[in-house]
C-alpha cells in the first residue's frame, strides 16, 4: 500500500498549494509507515517536477497529455484511479480547491473510498484513521473516522505549513489510457486572472465591506494588497453591489479562507461573514462602530474611519517592506 | 426536459452551534431549518430557465435523502415553484449513502443541479458522487447556466479564473454562487399551491456509509482584541511585524 498525491500545475508551473500537499503527503505516508508517490497530469517539465523533491517526494509519475488541461472531472478522476492502481494506493491526497473538490467526489466512488473534503492537518489517530475538518461553516470542528480501506483527503489550502525534506526524485512516465473521446467538457473562453494573487493562495487577505461605500474608493485597498503580496477579498454584498468580481466574496456562501492575517475593512462581521474567515491565524479589523461583531472576532482592532486609517497602514507597510 | 434539484436541509445560518452532552451529535433542539443556501440559488435558477424557454422544461422536481423533520424545507421549495418533491426516507449517514440513494431517481433526469456543498457537514461531495454513480458528466464550481438550443451555456469558476462552456445533456452540475442573484422567496400563493403538491416519501435503498462522525468540539474562545487608537494606526502594522510576527 501507498500514499498518492495528486499535483496540479497551471500552465505547467506547480502551484503553492502542491508544495503544502508534498509536505503532508511525505508527512501522512511517514505515521502510516507506507511509501508516498506523487501524479501530475498535464504538460509540465521534470525540472519544475523535481521541486518536489525539495519536499520529500521522491517518486513523480507523470501522464503529458495535453487534453487534462480542459479540466474534464471525469477524465482527471479516472486517471487518478488508474494512477491510485498503479502505485498501489490506498489514500489519494489532492487540494481542496476548485478542482479538488470536483475531482475528489468522483474519484472517492471509483475507488470506494470514504471521502473527507478540507482535512485540517495530520489524522488525530490513524488506527482507526480519524482526521479533523471544519463543519458548519466554521463554527466547530468534527473527527471523522473513515471506515473503508481506500480513502480520499482533499488538504484546505494554507493549512499545513511546508516542511523542507530534500530527497531525489525521478520522473516516470506514466499513461493513463484516456483518449481524446474521454475529454466531453467544451471550453469556449478562459479568462484568466494575470498579475495578481490569487485569494485561496494568499498568506495574507486584504479585505473590505460595505464601509468602503463605493467601488471607487477600493484604490487604496488594492494598494495596501500590492504593498503586502497579498489577495483582496470582500463581503457579500459587496460583490452583490457589483463593487468588486463574485470570486472575492468570502464567507458562508463565498470562499472559506484560511491566510495567516486578514485584513477587514468596514466589514461588520456577521457570523455568515465569518464563517468564511475566522480560521485566519491573525484578523485586524477597522470600523467606526465599536458594537461591531467583527471586534469579537478580531486579534487587533481600530474604531475608526477606514479612510483615515488607510492612508497611515500604507505609509506604515511601505517603510517596512523598504 | 426535466431537472431535478437536491436539496439539502441544514440549520438556518445563524444558528448557535451545540452538540449533545459527549459531544458525539448535533444538538438539533430550537433550530430553524432552511434550504441549503446554494441549492436555493439552484432552484431558483431552474425556475428562471422554466419561465425564459417556455416548453423547453417540462418540470423541476426536488430530491432530499432524510427523515420527515425535512419535509418543511421540502413544503418550501415547493412553494417557490418546484413542481414535485421525493423524499428519501433515511438518515442521511454520510456523502456516499446519500448519493446512493439519490441515484435511484436522477437518472431520469437530463439536467440535476447539485450545491457545491451543504452549510452543515461542509462535504462537498454529494453532488460529484452522485454525477460518478451515474456515470455522468459533471461540471463543478458552477456560476452560470443557461439553455442553448439542445445544449447548456455554462460558466465556472476555475483556480485562476472562469471559463464559459458548451456542454450537452445528461448532465450533472455543481453550482455555487452567481447561478442565480436572489434566492426566490416564496409568494402566498406559491404556499397555499405547495400544500396541493405531491410530496412523495420512498423507502432507501440497502447502501453502506463510508465514514462516520465521530466527535465534535467547538473552536477555542478567541483572546480579547487588542484595540489602537485611529490616529496611532501605523502601530497596527508594527504589532503585525514584532508581536504577532505575520507582516
Ligand atoms: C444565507 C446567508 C448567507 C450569507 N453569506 C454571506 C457571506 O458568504 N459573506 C458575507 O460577507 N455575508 C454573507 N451574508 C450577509 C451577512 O449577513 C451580512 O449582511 C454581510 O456580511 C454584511 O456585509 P458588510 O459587513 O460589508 O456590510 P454592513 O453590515 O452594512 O457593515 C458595514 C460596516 O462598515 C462600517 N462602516 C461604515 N462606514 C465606515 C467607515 N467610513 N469607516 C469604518 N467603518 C465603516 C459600519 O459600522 C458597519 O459595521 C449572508 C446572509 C445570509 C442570510
Ligand atoms: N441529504 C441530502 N438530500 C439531498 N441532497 C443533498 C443531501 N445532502 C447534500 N445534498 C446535496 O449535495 C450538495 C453538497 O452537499 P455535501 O456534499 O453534503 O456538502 C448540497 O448542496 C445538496 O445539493
Amino acid at each position: 500500500m501507498s500514499v498518492l498525491v495528486y499535483i496540479e500545475n497551471w500552465d505547467g508551473k506547480l502551484k503553492k498549494i502542491s508544495f503544502e500537499l508534498a509536505s503532508y503527503a511525505t508527512k501522512l505516508a511517514e505515521s502510516l509507515q507506507l511509501p508516498v508517490t506523487a501524479i501530475s497530469l498535464g504538460k509540465v517539465d521534470e525540472t519544475e517536477l523535481g521541486k518536489l523533491g525539495n519536499y520529500g517526494i521522491s517518486k513523480v509519475m507523470s501522464d503529458n497529455n495535453e487534453l487534462y488541461k480542459t479540466l474534464d472531472n471525469r477524465a482527471i478522476a479516472i486517471a487518478l484511479a488508474e494512477a491510485a492502481a498503479k502505485s498501489n494506493a490506498s489514500i489519494v491526497v489532492m487540494a481542496n480547491n476548485n478542482l479538488g473538490k470536483a475531482v475528489s467526489p468522483r474519484l472517492a466512488v471509483r475507488m470506494k473510498a470514504g471521502l473527507v473534503s478540507a482535512v485540517q492537518g495530520l489524522p488525530v489517530s490513524t488506527e482507526p484513521f480519524v482526521v479533523k475538518k471544519m463543519v458548519f461553516t466554521s463554527k466547530a470542528f468534527a473527527h471523522i473516522e473513515v471506515k473503508s480501506v481506500n480513502k480520499v483527503l482533499t488538504l484546505a489550502p494554507n493549512s499545513f505549513q511546508l516542511i523542507e525534506k530534500t530527497v531525489e526524485t525521478v520522473v516516470e512516465a506514466f499513461d493513463a489510457g484516456l483518449s481524446a473521446a474521454d475529454f466531453v467538457t467544451n471550453i469556449e473562453a478562459t479568462n484568466k486572472v494575470t498579475g495578481k494573487i490569487l485569494l485561496q493562495d494568499a498568506e495574507i487577505v486584504v479585505s473590505g465591506g460595505r464601509g468602503m461605500k463605493a467601488a471607487e474608493n477600493w484604490g487604496q485597498l488594492e494598494d495596501l494588497a500590492e504593498i503586502l503580496g497579498a489577495g483582496t477579498a470582500c463581503s457579500r454584498p459587496v460583490s452583490d453591489e457589483g463593487w468588486r468580481p463574485h470570486a472575492e466574496h468570502v464567507g458562508q456562501t463565498g470562499k472559506i479562507i484560511a491566510p495567516n492575517l486578514y485584513f477587514a475593512f468596514g466589514i461588520s462581521g456577521a457570523i455568515q461573514h465569518l464563517g468564511g474567515v475566522s480560521s485566519s491565524k491573525v484578523i485586524v479589523a477597522v470600523n467606526k462602530d465599536p458594537e461591531a461583531p467583527i471586534f469579537e472576532a478580531a486579534d487587533y482592532g481600530i474604531v475608526g474611519d477606514v479612510f483615515k486609517v488607510l492612508p497611515q497602514f500604507i505609509e506604515a507597510a511601505k517603510e517596512l517592506k523598504s | 426536459m426535466k431537472i431535478l434539484v437536491l436539496i439539502g436541509n441544514v440549520p438556518d445560518t445563524t444558528t448557535k452551534i451545540k452538540f449533545n452532552a459527549d459531544n458525539t451529535a448535533f444538538d438539533a433542539s430550537g433550530v430553524q431549518w432552511i434550504i441549503n443556501p446554494w441549492d436555493e440559488l439552484a432552484l431558483t435558477r431552474a425556475m428562471e430557465l422554466k419561465e425564459a424557454h417556455a416548453g423547453k422544461i417540462d418540470s423541476i422536481v426536488v430530491a432530499n435523502v432524510g427523515r420527515a423533520i425535512t419535509e418543511g424545507t421540502l413544503r418550501k421549495a415547493l412553494a417557490v415553484g418546484a413542481d414535485e418533491a421525493i423524499r428519501i426516507d433515511a438518515d442521511p449517514l454520510d456523502a456516499f449513502y446519500v448519493a446512493r440513494q439519490l441515484a435511484e431517481v436522477a437518472k431520469d433526469y437530463e439536467l440535476v443541479l447539485a450545491g457545491i456543498e451543504a452549510a452543515d457537514y461542509n462535504g462537498a461531495a454529494v453532488g460529484g458522487m452522485l454525477a460518478e454513480l451515474l456515470d455522468r458528466k459533471s461540471v463543478s464550481a458552477v456560476s452560470g447556466i443557461d439553455i442553448d438550443n439542445d445544449a447548456l451555456k455554462i460558466s465556472r469558476e476555475i483556480d485562476g479564473g472562469s471559463q464559459t462552456l458548451k456542454m450537452d445533456l445528461p448532465l450533472l452540475a455543481v453550482v455555487q454562487k452567481g447561478i442565480a442573484k436572489e434566492p426566490r422567496i416564496p409568494a402566498m400563493r406559491g404556499i397555499m399551491m405547495a400544500r396541493k403538491k405531491p410530496l412523495n416519501v420512498i423507502a432507501p435503498v440497502e447502501a453502506e456509509a463510508l465514514t462516520a462522525y465521530n466527535s465534535f468540539e467547538l473552536p477555542a474562545p478567541k483572546a480579547a482584541c487588542k484595540m489602537i487608537d485611529e490616529e496611532q494606526a501605523a502601530e497596527v502594522i508594527r504589532l503585525l511585524h514584532e508581536e504577532a510576527k505575520v507582516l
